[in-house]
């Protein structure tokens, strides 16, 4: 159920801002745990879906939002933004299930909630040997009228080593 | 309030989306190994993780009184433990707790069985080092909606017909019950 899953990720995140003294630690925090799922979860994911390997990053993004999300979080983003290199796109959010019931207070202004979906996005593709950006660009819980998170594509991991584990 | 979050505005309608076990899986996974990274014993973990099971009950036990109650808390003790039983497992776990038992020799004593936990499905404890973990979680969540509820109790996980969550209410609980009783 959705709710043990939000109400769980919401008291992680309230016990990182009582360990940690300031929020950049908090979103590095996130981002490292996030990271750890995202290599986990990737193997879970190319055994259930399925899914090939993606031929340009073009089809790597409808993976993400259509396939993966889908299977995840119950939810399909929407791609929007390419830049016209083809390397950068944006994920719109409608509902992000990690932020229900969530409202930040002012002193954690500049808290990324849900900052474990970067890690997850960048250590899932770095184990398909993509080292891809990912980061927030707007969020509804900061007011903005959507979510979004922008995805980068850097350069594609050459030898098959696994890169050094966090 | 300023209303910064749509969110909040939101009707407190069931929860709509499903999110897959094994996003919840994985993210407690990682739960415990944060709390793991943190403390020296096995005891500080449980009492971590109980914590944080205990913000999660603290929550979701009034969404789930306004969905599944229309907003009347239980006052009856044997109501309240039903309660946490059924709709708050349903709701939270996908389906009841597999037991409800009282102590036969202690009548503030009470026992809610689970043969296989979903905290514990995928997590693999070395049985050397832990002789309990994860439903330390768990155990958390239903002291909270209890405590809050207004029957605080003491419960703790034991491994024991599977997972046991022993919930010993305090006394002024039971006295309040014979009271109520002797009306």
């Amino acid at each position: 159920n959705s709710e043990l899953f939000t109400l769980t990720y919401g008291a992680l995140v309230t016990q990182l801002c009582k360990d940690y003294e300031n929020d950049e630690d908090v979103n590095k925090q996130l981002d490292k745990m996030g990271y750890n799922i995202g290599v986990r979860l990737i193997e879970d994911f190319l055994a259930r879906s399925n899914v090939g390997r993606c031929h340009d990053f073009r089809e790597t993004a409808d993976v993400i939002a259509k396939v993966a999300f889908k299977m995840y979080l119950g939810i399909t983003p929407s791609i929007t933004n390419w830049s016209p290199g083809g390397d950068e796109f944006s994920l719109i959010l409608e509902n992000n299930p990690l932020v229900d019931f969530v409202e930040l207070p002012d002193n954690h202004s500049s808290l990324i909630y849900s900052n474990l979906l970067c890690g997850v996005l960048r250590g899932a593709l770095e184990m398909v040997q993509m080292a891809v950006d990912v980061k927030f660009v707007q969020d509804t819980l900061k007011g903005d009228s959507v979510t979004e998170i922008r995805m980068k594509f850097l350069r594609r991991i050459e030898d098959n080593l696994p890169a050094g584990e966090e | 309030t300023r209303g910064k979050s749509p969110l909040l505005e939101r009707a407190l309608g069931r929860p709509r989306s499903e999110v897959a076990l094994s996003a919840f899986a994985l993210l407690f996974s990682e739960l415990v190994q944060y709390c793991q990274n943190r403390v020296y014993s096995v005891a500080e973990l449980q009492c971590k993780l109980a914590q944080l099971g205990h913000q999660v009950g603290l929550r979701a036990l009034d969404a789930l009184v306004a969905r599944e109650k229309s907003g009347r808390r239980e006052t009856k003790v044997l109501q309240a433990l039903l309660f946490v039983k059924g709709p708050v497992w349903r709701q939270l776990f996908g389906r009841e707790a597999d037991k409800l038992e009282q102590a036969n020799d202690d009548d503030r004593t009470f026992y809610v069985i689970e043969k296989e936990p979903l905290v514990n499905a995928f997590i693999s404890v070395p049985r050397e080092n832990s002789s309990l973990n994860c439903a330390a979680f768990t155990a958390g969540l239903v002291e909270a909606v209890l405590g809050a509820s207004g029957f605080p109790a003491k419960v703790t996980a034991h491994w024991h017909k599977g997972t046991t969550l022993m919930i010993k209410f305090d006394d002024a609980v039971v006295a309040r019950e014979r009271s109520l009783e002797g009306r």
